[in-house]
């Protein structure tokens, strides 16, 4: 039966691949890539795809750890403004407004410049154990991009755990299940399966704005394709790369975050 | 604070609001054709349209800015040049509202569509019953209908280009960002005029969500009220 299955499955998604304009359509792509293969400038590539790797790898680093600090830090702002009393409450709405409401390179920019600019005023700063990395440019970039991540999620969080029928929380009450256990065991992950679909597009936003990390001198891919427009005198070439590297990594994120999604067992609504 | 530095962070500022504003008109006029190509359009137009936004979609903003800042005048240079007129150069604002037009594009395209899509159907079938034509169905019944539905989305995607204005710096484009970083730079003050920039910024969103709401209201004239799903 599932063996049937999967074969209509596989000759449906064949046949949706094989209609007419389809193959004209993959055949002139393919005419394109050949043409970017041949006619376009390559030699490049060698002196450089270290180089390149390394930054692929940064900019992943960098998305993974902002991701997953700024998600753990959007779970107290979520909770803060759907339940939490208006002194946490009224913070944590002002906060997410402001990371909201300006933009994510001045946002990195004010750190950077302005608290980077601040920070050698003060000697016992100067002489801290702190002083080694504040004098590099990434902290600066991974808290700038996990704050970004944390108001952006921290609204999701907030109609998440708002959206978690009322009955639920009652019924774990009627329990006797202590407040932390109710937040662990029930409120909290209905509220993150709730919030997971958009977490997707949420991750797939942080992605996109990784490049801006190049913009103070924190080498991931995007920087190391300008160093390659400098060197090399190319326009073209090493950003089609480039856009190819993000759309490949999208899309393995979109299918990992879709493989996640479906193993969640049931419909919450 | 030096004399005038308030004034270069003003018309930073206005040059932002002005690439935001062309560029949301060009992408709300991408959106509503690429919208309807999808929904109405032929098999290849459709296959072309997914491309376009699902591509758009996936690269970063500031890439795409980069990719069509230089293609888009290496494009009309070369047209220009084949039909024996002189290069030109491209004004920042010109180019700016065509780039982040682009991209706001694809994204008003799936609002729209989606829009269209939640639409009564039969509203629109009470029209083609009617013997309208196409052009003014879309004037008379789809725009209109689709507008409460769209709103929200689209109020999103004007805050996004707001802020997308900023990208424009690192192609240097002289807009608030820019101007910001110039001030900053020559003045030393930088915590206070990206405090500053930020405040600006931040007027503009809070404007815009007050402008937004009343629209949003009024597209919904007539309608039922829906609660809000809880």
């Amino acid at each position: 039966m599932t063996g049937e299955t999967a074969v209509i499955n596989v000759a449906a998604r064949a046949s949706l691949w094989l209609q007419p304009h389809r193959i004209v359509l993959i055949l002139i792509a393919l005419a394109l890539v050949f043409c970017a293969a041949f006619f376009m400038r390559w030699d490049w590539l060698p002196q450089y795809w270290e180089m390149g790797l390394l930054g692929i790898w940064r900019a992943l680093w960098i998305l993974v750890v902002t991701c997953a600090l700024g998600f753990l830090l959007a779970v107290p702002l979520g909770l803060a403004q759907a339940g939490g009393p208006s002194w946490f409450a009224v913070p944590a709405k002002v906060f997410c407004t402001i990371i909201r409401g300006t933009p994510l390179l001045l946002q990195l920019w004010l750190l950077y410049y302005g608290l980077g600019s601040l920070f050698p005023q003060y000697p016992w700063i100067r002489e801290s154990w702190m002083w080694p990395y504040l004098r590099q440019a990434w902290p600066y970039a991974v808290v700038a991009l996990t704050l970004s991540f944390a108001g952006y999620e921290g609204e999701v969080m907030r109609g998440a755990f708002a959206g978690v029928p009322k009955g639920q929380l009652e019924a774990a009450r009627a329990f006797g299940m202590s407040r932390f256990k109710i937040f662990r065991r029930i409120w909290l992950p209905q509220a993150f399966y709730r919030a997971l679909p958009t977490l997707t597009g949420e991750t797939v936003l942080q992605l996109k704005s990784t490049p801006l990390v190049a913009t103070i001198s924190v080498i991931d891919i995007f920087a190391v394709s300008s160093k390659v427009r400098q060197d090399t005198y190319l326009t073209y070439e090493p950003l089609l790369l480039l856009a190819l590297i993000y759309m490949t990594i999208t899309g393995i994120l979109v299918l990992i975050f879709s493989r996640i999604e479906a193993r969640i067992p049931v419909k919450i609504g | 604070m030096a004399p005038g530095w308030g004034g270069t962070l003003l018309v930073g500022f206005l040059h932002s609001i002005e690439i935001a504003i062309g560029a949301t008109c060009l992408g709300l006029l991408i959106g509503t054709g690429g919208a309807c190509g999808k929904l109405y359009g032929g098999p290849v137009a459709r296959d072309l349209l997914a491309i376009y936004t699902t591509v758009v979609r996936a690269v970063p903003e500031l890439v795409l800015i980069l990719l069509l800042y230089y293609a888009g005048t290496d494009l009309i240079n070369q047209v220009l040049a084949a039909m024996g007129y002189q290069r030109i150069d491209i004004s920042g604002l010109a180019a700016g509202i065509f780039v982040l037009g682009v991209v706001q594009g694809a994204y008003s395209t799936e609002v729209i569509r989606g829009a269209i899509l939640s639409i009564p159907q039969g509203q629109i079938e009470a029209a083609r019953a009617y013997g309208m034509p196409p052009g003014l169905m879309l004037r008379r019944i789809t725009l209109p209908a689709m507008l409460p539905f769209a709103i929200p989305g689209l109020a999103n995607l004007w805050l996004i280009a707001t802020k997308d204005t900023a990208l424009l710096a690192v192609v240097g484009f002289f807009e608030l960002t820019l101007a910001t970083r110039q001030a900053a730079g020559v003045t030393k003050a930088y915590l206070l005029f990206f405090v500053a920039a930020g405040v600006l910024y931040l007027a503009l969103t809070l404007f815009s969500n007050l402008i937004i709401g009343r629209v949003e209201a009024w597209s919904r004239r007539g309608m039922p009220s829906v609660k809000e799903a809880r």
